[in-house]
C-alpha cells in the first residue's frame, strides 16, 4: 500500500468544536427519579411518564446485545447525564431570535440554515442538544394541516395523536437501546401529514450533540395518513470529544393506505480520531410500518460518522401491495465500526422490497452489512431484491455481509446479489496517467460506486453527501 | 520523422529500476527528439513495459539509478499526474477496468485537467460530448462506449482503441504506446495506426512498443531499438525491425556478447 492511499483516507474531522451555549444539564445517572425529573421538566402527562417507567422496568431486565460485529468497552449508564438543554429564554417565533452563537455553529458546519431554509424551501426543525429551539415554515405547513414540531410540543398540543402512535411501531421493550430511549428520550421531531396531503417541501432536521457526556435520546415520529406523502431529511454532525458519547435514537414511521414516506439521512457524527479515540456510539432503532394498502416507506442513509454504528432501518410491510426500500451508503475509516443494514418484514400480499447497500471501508475500520428478509406465510406473491456491495480501500480494513433470508411462502421471490471490490493502486495509477490526482480519482470511483443510492437522495442532499464522502476520504495527499 | 532543427524531448541516462527488490531496468539509455517515432522491440520479459511504467511514474517501481530529463525538467521529480499533465502519455498494454465510473465522465475530467494545465478553457459536458464524438469518429468508435464504465467489459481491441481515443483527446508531447497493436484485428490496426499518424507532428514524439512489423508498416519508425534484460542492446533504422521479423532475437544477443568480449 502506497503512502498516497494511506494519506488519502486520513482527513481530519472538520466539525470538531464546542460551542459555548449555556446548558441546563441534569446530574449524571439513571434511576426512576431521573425519569420522573425528565418528565416533570417537560410537564408531561401521566400516560407518558407511565410509558417511560414501563420501558425502564423492561430495560433493567434486558441485556446489551452482543451479536453485532462491533467491539467497545462496557458503557457505564450511570456516568451519563440524561438531560441537557440550551436555556431558551422563551419560545422562538422566528430565526432572528435564535441564539447567534447557535447560528454560528451551524455556519461552521456549512449549514446556513436560514439561507438554506429560504432558498431551498426546506423547513428546519433544529434540534440543538435535546431541545428544539427554532422551527421555521411552520405556518406555511399548518395551512395544509401538516404538523411539524418537536415531539415535546406535540405531546403538549396533540397528545391524542402522539399517544395513539408513539411506541406502536417500536414497542417500548423492543430492544435494549429502544427501551432505554423510551425511558429517557428528551426530544425529537414529530410530523403528521393529514389525509390526502402531499407535503409541499422537504422537511428537515439537523441534529447536533453539544454537551460532553450527555446521552442523546431523540425520538422521532412521522405519520402519513391515507394518500399523504412526505420527504423527510435528517442530517447530523457533532463536535470533537475524547470521551465516547452514546446516542440511542428511535424513529417510528407510520404509513396508512396509499401513503408515502421517504426518510433520508446523512450522518457525520464525530468518528473518533485516527487512533480510534473518542467518537459517537450510534445505536439507533428506526422502523417504518406500512400499515395501509399500497403504502410505501423508503429509507435512504449515508452513514459516514460515529465510532460505532448499530442501525437497521426497517420496514414492516403489513398492507397488501405495500413497498419497502432501503438504500444505504456506509463509510468507515480509521478504527470506525459499522454494523448496519435493514429488515424487511413481508406480511401483506404482493408486498415488495428493495435493498441496496454500499459499504466502503478504509483504514483499520470494519464495516458489516446485516440484513433480514422475512416473508411471512401470509405474504403471497411477495418479492425482494437485495444488492450488497463492499469496497475496500487499503489492506487493513474489513467488510462482511450477513444476509438472513426466511421465506415462509412458496409464491415469494427473493433475490440476493453481493460483490466486493477494491480500489487498487493500478486503478489510481491509470487515473494519474491521465492527469487525475488520487483524491479526485477516489472520489470519482466512490461516487460511481454509490450512484444507485445517491440518486435516491433529494438534490441538495445528494450534493452534500458527495462532498461528505470526499471529505472523509480525501486529504493531505503527499 | 527526423527534423533538422528539432528539440530534445526526452533523455534517459543509465536508468536502473527495481520492483520488489528485483532489478528490472539495468542501465537504459535513450534520447528522443520531437517529431521522431521510435519503436522498442525485444523478447518477452525484457523490460519494455517496465520502462514505460517507470517513465510514467508507476509507484510499484523504484528508480535505483540514472536520470530522466523531459523537456529540460527532471521527470523523476514529478508525480505521475504531473508527468501526465506535462505531456507524457502511456497507452497501457493492459488497460484497467474502472467499474462505476462512466467513460465520458472520466475522459472529460482527464481532458479538462490537462487543458487547465495548458492554460486553456475547460469544456462543459455538452461541449465535450460534441468534441469527443468527433474524435471517436476518427477511430470509428461507437459512441455507446461513452456511457459505459471505463474499460469495463470492453474487448481487448476495444480497450486499445479507448487508449488511443485518450491520446487523441490529451494530445501528449510524448506518447508511449505499449503493445497497442496486440489484440487489434486487421481493420482496427489500420484505423488505430491512422489515428496515431494523424496525431504525430513535429512537436511531439511517439514510442511504439511492439513485437510485430505489421504495426510498423503503418507507423514508420525513425529508430528501432532492441531491449534485452533491462537495457537497449541495439539500435537501427526501420530495416532493423524487418531483420528481427526474419531472424528473431537470438542473433542480437550473440552480437552483444561478441561485442562485450571485444570490449573486455
Ligand atoms: N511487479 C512485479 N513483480 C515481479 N516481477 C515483475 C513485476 N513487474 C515486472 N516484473 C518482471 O520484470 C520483467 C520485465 O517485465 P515487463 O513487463 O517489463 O516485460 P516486457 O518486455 O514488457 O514483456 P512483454 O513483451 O511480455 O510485454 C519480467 O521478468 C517480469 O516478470
Ligand atoms: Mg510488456
Amino acid at each position: 500500500m502506497s503512502t498516497t492511499l494511506q494519506n488519502l483516507v486520513n482527513q481530519p474531522y472538520q466539525h470538531g468544536f464546542v460551542s459555548d451555549i449555556e446548558s441546563d444539564v441534569a446530574p449524571k445517572g439513571l434511576s426512576e427519579d431521573t425519569i420522573r425529573l425528565i418528565s416533570a421538566k417537560k410537564n408531561e402527562p401521566e400516560w407518558l411518564l407511565e410509558l417511560r417507567l414501563k420501558a425502564y422496568q423492561q430495560w433493567l431486565k434486558m441485556e446489551e446485545p452482543q451479536w453485532p460485529n462491533v467491539h467497545y468497552p462496557k458503557i457505564d449508564f450511570q456516568a451519563i447525564s440524561y438531560y441537557s438543554a440550551p436555556k431558551p429564554k422563551k419560545t422562538l417565533a422566528s430565526m432572528d431570535e435564535v441564539d447567534p452563537e447557535l447560528l454560528r455553529t451551524f455556519e461552521k458546519l456549512g449549514v446556513p440554515m436560514n439561507e438554506r431554509a429560504k432558498l431551498a424551501g426546506v423547513a428546519v426543525d433544529v434540534i440543538f442538544d435535546s431541545v428544539s429551539v427554532a422551527t421555521t415554515y411552520k405556518a406555511k405547513l399548518a395551512e395544509v394541516g401538516i404538523i411539524f414540531c418537536s415531539i415535546s410540543e406535540a405531546v403538549r398540543d396533540h397528545p391524542d395523536l402522539v399517544r395513539k402512535y408513539l411506541g406502536s411501531v417500536v414497542p417500548v421493550g423492543d430492544n435494549y437501546y429502544a427501551a432505554l430511549n423510551s425511558a429517557v428520550f428528551t426530544d425529537g421531531s414529530f410530523c403528521f401529514i393529514p389525509k390526502g396531503v402531499k407535503c409541499p417541501m422537504d422537511l428537515s432536521t439537523y441534529f447536533r450533540i453539544n454537551t460532553e457526556n450527555s446521552g442523546q435520546f431523540e425520538r422521532t415520529l412521522i405519520i402519513a395518513e391515507e394518500g399523504a406523502s412526505v420527504s423527510y431529511l435528517e442530517g447530523c454532525t457533532a463536535p470533537k470529544f475524547d470521551t465516547n458519547q452514546l446516542h440511542a435514537a428511535v424513529v417510528e414511521l407510520v404509513a396508512l393506505d396509499n401513503a408515502d414516506i421517504k426518510y433520508s439521512t446523512v450522518q457525520n457524527w464525530y468518528a473518533g480520531d485516527e487512533n480510534g479515540l473518542g467518537g459517537i456510539y450510534n445505536f439507533v432503532t428506526k422502523r417504518g410500518l406500512c400499515k395501509g394498502v399500497n403504502s410505501r416507506i423508503s429509507w435512504t442513509q449515508v452513514e459516514t460518522g460515529s465510532a460505532i454504528t448499530w442501525k437497521y432501518p426497517s420496514c414492516v410491510l403489513r398492507g397488501d401491495n405495500s413497498v419497502g426500500e432501503f438504500y444505504s451508503v456506509a463509510l468507515t475509516n480509521h478504527y470506525q465500526q459499522a454494523d448496519t443494514g435493514t429488515k424487511m418484514i413481508h406480511l401483506g400480499k404482493n408486498t415488495r422490497s428493495t435493498i441496496v447497500s454500499k459499504g466502503i471501508s478504509a483504514g483499520h475500520s470494519n464495516n458489516s452489512y446485516r440484513g433480514l428478509v422475512r416473508i411471512a406465510p401470509t405474504a403471497a406473491g411477495a418479492r425482494n431484491y437485495s444488492q450488497c456491495d463492499s469496497m475496500l480501500i487499503g489492506e487493513q480494513c474489513g467488510a462482511n455481509t450477513f444476509p438472513y433470508i426466511q421465506v415462509n411462502n412458496p409464491s415469494a421471490k427473493v433475490e440476493h446479489e453481493a460483490s466486493t471490490s477494491k480500489i487498487g493502486e493500478d486503478q489510481l495509477f491509470y487515473f494519474a496517467q491521465r492527469g487525475i490526482g488520487a483524491e479526485e480519482a477516489v472520489s470519482m470511483i466512490i461516487n460511481g460506486f454509490c450512484k444507485d443510492v445517491f440518486q435516491q437522495l433529494p438534490m441538495e442532499f445528494a450534493v452534500e453527501a458527495t462532498k461528505l464522502l470526499g471529505l472523509k476520504l480525501e486529504g493531505s495527499v503527499g | 520523422m527526423i527534423y533538422q532543427d528539432s528539440k530534445t524531448l526526452l533523455t534517459v541516462r543509465k536508468l536502473h529500476a527495481t520492483v520488489n527488490g528485483i532489478e528490472i531496468l539495468k542501465g537504459m539509455d535513450l534520447t528522443i527528439k520531437s517529431g521522431e517515432v521510435h519503436a522498442i522491440m525485444g523478447p518477452n520479459g525484457s523490460g519494455k513495459s517496465t520502462f514505460s511504467k517507470v517513465l510514467a511514474g508507476h509507484p510499484s517501481y523504484e528508480v535505483s539509478g540514472g536520470e530522466v530529463e523531459f523537456e529540460g525538467r527532471n521527470l523523476l521529480d514529478l508525480k505521475p499526474e504531473e508527468r501526465a499533465r506535462a505531456g507524457v502519455f502511456l497507452g497501457f498494454q493492459y488497460p484497467i477496468e474502472i467499474p462505476g465510473v462512466a467513460n465520458s465522465q472520466f475522459l472529460r475530467l482527464a481532458y479538462n485537467t490537462v487543458q487547465t494545465e495548458r492554460g486553456k478553457d475547460e469544456l462543459d459536458p455538452l461541449e465535450f460530448d460534441d468534441f469527443v464524438r468527433e474524435k471517436m469518429k476518427l477511430l470509428e468508435m461507437n459512441p455507446d462506449f461513452l456511457d459505459r464504465s471505463v474499460n469495463e467489459g470492453f474487448s481487448g481491441g476495444e480497450k486499445k482503441r479507448n487508449e488511443i481515443l485518450q491520446m487523441a483527446l490529451l494530445e501528449p508531447r510524448l506518447a508511449i504506446l505499449d503493445e497497442t497493436d496486440s489484440g487489434l484485428d486487421i481493420d482496427a490496426l489500420r484505423i488505430v495506426a491512422g489515428g496515431v499518424n494523424q496525431l504525430a507532428n513535429k512537436d511531439n514524439a511517439i514510442v511504439l512498443v511492439t513485437h510485430y512489423q505489421r504495426l510498423l508498416n503503418y507507423i514508420v519508425p525513425d529508430y528501432v531499438h532492441v531491449m534485452e534484460s533491462g537495457r537497449i542492446v541495439k539500435t537501427g533504422g526501420k530495416e532493423l525491425a524487418l531483420e528481427l521479423e526474419a531472424r528473431g532475437y537470438d542473433w542480437v544477443g550473440a552480437e552483444v556478447k561478441a561485442n562485450a568480449r571485444v570490449n573486455a
